[in-house]
């Protein structure tokens, strides 16, 4: 019984985790038609100006509860700031030309920030846990679990609500529906494209900081931080459909419980659980789970 | 042209200084990599996950080696080829029938299962820390110390040579013409009775191979294999140089295949701190303002005669 | 950023200062120097083994080759650079792919001339460059890789090694165990999931069930390398009570792993034996080293440091620069600096004029010289692999401000207890039950 439960409690961390670095990848991809590896240094980003203002507020002698909203606000900093800037400077240029082409400039762009944090930071780690202590611990089948991972919960769930209502419900997230549609019938009918293009990345960068600033209090923050995110938010998109929200959800879901389930059950699958999955789904249904079948134009 | 530059790298080799002779061969065998996904990225495939056979490649020869006792260079070669071929005959009958992003992925999910096996079985494979490759004889010969490295290095150019003219008598054939018809619009292929999955599984099974190919000479060359081979930043390099180099002529990928090692190794030497920076702006500068690769300068500049044969540009 | 800077501005400061104190041609010179002698030394400059492993380990290279430069290294180094040579170090990272680095290693030997190379953190690349270092007849001495497989598996001319390799953390720290809890009955382990948290693992297990068979397996972990979160596993092991865990893991894992397990009380539940807590102190902010954890650092190091001359006089300097007591790494690549000059000297002192690499090679087999926290002994490997005592502590207090720990119940193992006899293989010896060990 307390491993069924610890198995359905750390899945559920392990999804949320998941869900909100992946969320932002599958928003650009059905957008924008770009699998951004620059998603992976975004997280980054976030993670180390999260830290390093929330050390700073610290400091000064702010008290842990305000560090939060810090969070939020470096997330925030990051995506509005860096979003724009790589969209507008670099993607722009090769929308026309092939999906790979665009995928590996954002590598390219995925290298230089890697050294740009270096140089910004150092190499030195970044431990900023407070916000992960001050929340406590809860009892789960008798075994102490940190409480911040259901905060992890909570912000995974709104960010999905939210972004799934802003797109239904919203005027925005209708134009947006429609550029997903058709980018070229949509321009027709006098949709700014680029400006959609550009709002889209922007959450989407916002959505990658925010994962990254809130992981932040969990972890040591390194150089190489951003590498493990890529792999896994492409895994879990390619799992649940490119482009695809609801996807993303049900493959964190299925990977998180499975990865909690190996951790508890068979620790050697731990490594390959991610892409075996992602292999027996794409094998079975190769649009993902929730991906739509592309048409075969003649 | 090919063969001038085959003969004019032969002549020069032995005079380059050691280490340049050694990067050379290097990136000759990983342009027969990058060379098969090249192939398939004119049908408008592309694999991110090639690295499992280049480490099929690079594996079959260690394992080989330590259990066979094989040592003749140009046998380890070919049966690096058949290793990479034998596995992509295999998986390709599951991926040939995958297009676009959801290829791409597919073969990312298996490389890095392939991963994960090199890593997991650690008793036969020395899991992350490797698999040593001894010396290989030539011709029952182990060089002399000194002419070591150029005997590698002809092996690496001869092997190159072939497979070049052969890639390049391939493309101009019928099944050549047949892939770019794919790229452009698979069903009217479909339609005008072209054998659509053969071809594609055909090509695949083919680009295997080459990276089974590239990956035993890799390994002959650099002494030691490990699983980081199979990973998926490995195969995503491969197809980097497929587009640095332009996969639009089998020139390409050997023109690419060598400048970016080149280009990295100056970028660890002169800031061994921000060698990425350097490596990633360079990459960024190719991608916007040549987006055919670097062959395409050299195209500009030549001849048109025969463009249809060399080259094949975008549509839309 | 500005304390980033002007450390740089001191560095550069100081390394002209070093330049203008190195006399043009000192006549202590044997006959036939060059004017220089390079070494290239490579460690993890990018990537997320650099902030614990590469940047201190260069941390260390970088100041004692300074300090060997102006003759201000304590006796028996008191003479400056090498045989009154002044050293040129060419730093190179090693980060990239295997094939790169055997590219980069040639090109230093080839294209950047140097004498001699010096470092190498990861295993495998130590295992690959090793063989090139044979065929390019370079004098290469691996600083801080562990796997035994080196020297054991192949017999190597112009390779060495000054440290010991990684058996005595996992077997040392398997017997301190036992020691300080005799009553064990059952134990778990959480490592990373490729070579090096596979072999130390394998070693602990063993030497744990050689010693004292009845001891049960409770749970072994695998999170696959730089994972990073570890609530699952931190929730089984909690579930499953063992009264040892034993860990591997390294650098930021460390880190993060030492985050979440605080908070819910895993270190106070079962007793947990790290192999590389050195980790721990390495600057940066808002981290710890938790009480009543087993603390390793993979030998004598950081606050198991002996009390030696050089070893006051480093640990000095490198606070004084750096900011905190060195950790293995920067005393590992320390050693491997001073071997090679000892071996260097000790070949012109027999030649009467500059050594050929043969001559210096056959002076650094099976010597014995002082390295930065005590005597290193090469006496492994036909002379080419070091043997090292290693001991461990139970932290009782931590100080973050000097980043330092206090340890009680300190115990030291002799070399005879926790390395192999020579010409027997590590894993055959722990299993034949350490024949000719001599143990507390």
């Amino acid at each position: 019984m307390t491993q069924l439960a610890l198995i359905a409690v750390g899945g559920l961390f392990s999804a949320s985790w998941l869900f909100l670095v992946s969320l932002g990848l599958t928003l650009i991809y059905g957008v924008l038609r770009v699998l951004n590896v620059a998603h992976g240094s975004l997280y980054a980003l976030g993670a180390y100006l999260g830290s390093s203002m929330v050390l700073v507020a610290l400091e000064k002698g702010h008290g842990v509860p305000v560090s939060y909203l810090i969070l939020l606000g470096a997330a925030l900093l990051v995506g509005l700031s860096v979003g724009p800037f790589l969209e507008r400077v670099f993607l722009r240029r090769i929308y026309q030309k092939e999906e790979v082409l665009v995928l590996l400039l954002t590598f390219a762009i995925f290298l230089m920030l890697e050294d740009v944090m270096k140089l910004v930071w150092g190499v030195q780690p970044y431990v900023v846990n407070a916000p992960y202590v001050a929340l406590g611990v809860v009892k789960v089948g008798g075994v102490r679990q940190p409480a911040y991972p259901f905060l992890l919960t909570g912000i995974a769930v709104t960010m999905g609500g939210l972004v799934w209502a802003g797109m239904a419900r919203t005027r925005f997230g209708k134009l947006v529906t429609s550029v997903i549609e058709d980018r070229e019938i949509s321009a027709a009918l006098g949709v700014n494209v680029p400006r959609i293009f550009t709002g889209a990345f922007t959450v989407g960068a916002v959505l990658a900081a925010l994962g990254g600033a809130f992981t932040a209090p969990m972890i040591s923050v390194v150089p190489g931080v951003a590498v493990e995110v890529i792999v896994l938010g492409f895994a879990v998109v390619a799992i649940g459909g490119l482009g695809s929200i609801e996807g993303a959800a049900l493959g964190s879901l299925l990977v998180g419980f499975l990865r909690s389930a190996s951790v508890h059950l068979f620790p050697e699958l731990d490594l390959v659980a991610i892409y075996l999955v992602m292999a027996l789904v794409l094998l079975f249904r190769p649009q993902g789970l929730f991906g739509r079948a592309e048409m075969r134009r003649v | 042209m090919q063969w001038a530059i085959v003969l004019l790298l032969a002549i020069v080799a032995p005079l380059l200084p050691g280490w340049t002779v050694f990067l050379l061969s290097v990136a000759l065998a990983k342009a027969l990599v990058v060379l098969g996904i090249g192939l398939l990225m004119r049908g408008g495939l592309v694999s991110f996950g090639h690295g499992m056979y280049y480490a099929a490649g690079a594996y079959g020869v260690a394992f080989a080696m330590k259990l066979m006792g094989i040592r003749e260079a140009l046998v380890l070669a070919v049966l690096g080829l058949v290793a990479g071929g034998l596995l992509a005959s295999v998986l390709g009958m599951l991926l040939a029938r995958y297009r676009g992003l959801f290829f791409a992925m597919l073969n990312l999910a298996l490389s890095m299962m392939v991963y994960g096996a090199l890593l997991k079985f650690y008793w036969v494979t020395g899991g992350t820390d490797g698999m040593a490759v001894r010396q290989a004889t030539f011709g029952g010969f182990v060089p002399p110390a000194g002419l070591l490295r150029v005997a590698y290095f002809y092996l690496s150019l001869g092997v190159v040579a072939i497979v070049v003219s052969m890639a390049h008598r391939l493309v101009r054939s019928p099944m050549g013409y047949l892939l770019r018809a794919l790229r452009d619009n698979e069903v009217r292929v479909n339609y005008m009775g072209g054998w659509v999955e053969q071809t594609i599984y055909r090509v695949y099974v083919l680009s295997g191979g080459l990276a089974g190919l590239g990956g035993s000479l890799v390994v002959l060359n650099v002494g030691h294999a490990v699983p980081d081979f199979a990973y998926w930043s490995q195969s995503g390099e491969f197809v980097f140089v497929a587009l640095f180099g332009g996969y639009g002529h089998v020139l390409g990928p050997l023109s690419g295949s060598i400048l970016f090692e080149f280009v990295r190794s100056y970028a660890y030497k002169v800031s061994p701190y921000t060698w990425q920076l350097l490596l990633g702006a360079m990459l960024a500068l190719v991608i916007l303002f040549l987006p055919e690769g670097l062959w395409s300068l050299v195209e500009r500049r030549m001849a048109r005669r025969d463009r249809w044969g060399w080259s094949w540009r975008p549509s839309s | 950023m500005d304390r980033r800077g002007s450390l740089l501005g001191v560095v550069l400061l100081l390394t002209v200062v070093s330049w203008l104190l190195v006399p043009g041609q000192s006549s202590a010179q044997p006959p036939g120097a060059p004017r220089e002698v390079r070494i290239g030394v490579v460690s993890f400059l990018s990537g997320p083994a650099a902030p614990h492993s590469g940047i201190p380990s260069r941390q260390g290279a970088q100041l004692l080759i300074e300090a060997l430069n102006a003759g201000e290294v304590p006796r028996p180094y008191n003479t400056p650079g090498i045989g009154g040579v002044p050293i040129r170090a060419v730093y190179v990272d090693e980060a990239g792919p295997v094939d790169k680095q055997v590219t980069e290693f040639r090109r230093l030997v080839l294209d950047a001339r140097v004498n001699v190379v010096v470092g190498y953190i990861s295993s495998a690349n130590c295992l690959a460059i090793a063989p090139v270092a044979e065929e390019l007849r370079t004098l290469t001495v691996f600083s801080v890789c562990g796997i035994q497989r080196v020297f054991e598996d192949a017999d190597y001319k112009y390779v060495f090694r000054t440290r010991a390799h990684q058996i005595i953390d996992a077997l040392g720290i398997a017997r301190y165990v036992l020691l300080v809890k005799p009553d064990l009955k059952t134990i778990a382990g959480i490592n990373q999931d490729y070579a090096w948290g596979r072999d130390s693992w394998a070693t602990f297990k063993e030497t744990i069930l050689q010693l004292k068979p009845d001891v049960r397996v409770v749970a072994e972990l695998w999170p696959p390398l730089f994972s990073g979160e570890y609530s699952a596993e931190i929730a089984r092991l909690l579930a499953a009570k063992p009264d040892v865990i034993f860990t591997s893991l390294w650098g930021g894992d460390l880190e993060s792993f030492v985050g979440q397990a605080t908070p819910v009380r895993l270190f106070e539940e079962s007793l947990v034996a790290m192999t590389v807590a050195d980790n721990l102190l390495v600057p940066g902010p808002g981290r710890f080293v938790p009480r009543g954890i087993v603390f390793g650092a993979r030998g004598l190091y950081g606050p198991l440091t002996p009390e030696t001359t050089l070893s006051r006089w480093f640990g000095g300097r490198f606070r004084a620069r750096y900011g905190y007591f060195p950790i293995h790494d920067p005393f590992n690549y320390a050693n491997s600096i001073l071997g090679v000059k000892a071996a260097f000297e000790k070949a012109i002192a027999a030649t009467r004029r500059w050594p050929t690499v043969e001559e210096v090679v056959r002076a650094f087999e099976y010597l014995e010289f002082e390295g930065a926290a005590g005597r290193i002994r090469l006496a492994l490997g036909n002379g080419h692999q070091a043997v090292e005592p290693v001991g461990f502590g139970i932290v009782r207090s931590f100080d973050p401000t000097k980043r330092e720990v206090t340890l009680e119940r300190v115990i030291r193992f002799r070399v005879e207890c926790v390395n192999p006899p020579a010409g027997v293989k590590s894993l055959d010896w722990i299993r034949r039950g350490f024949p000719g060990a001599v143990c507390p």
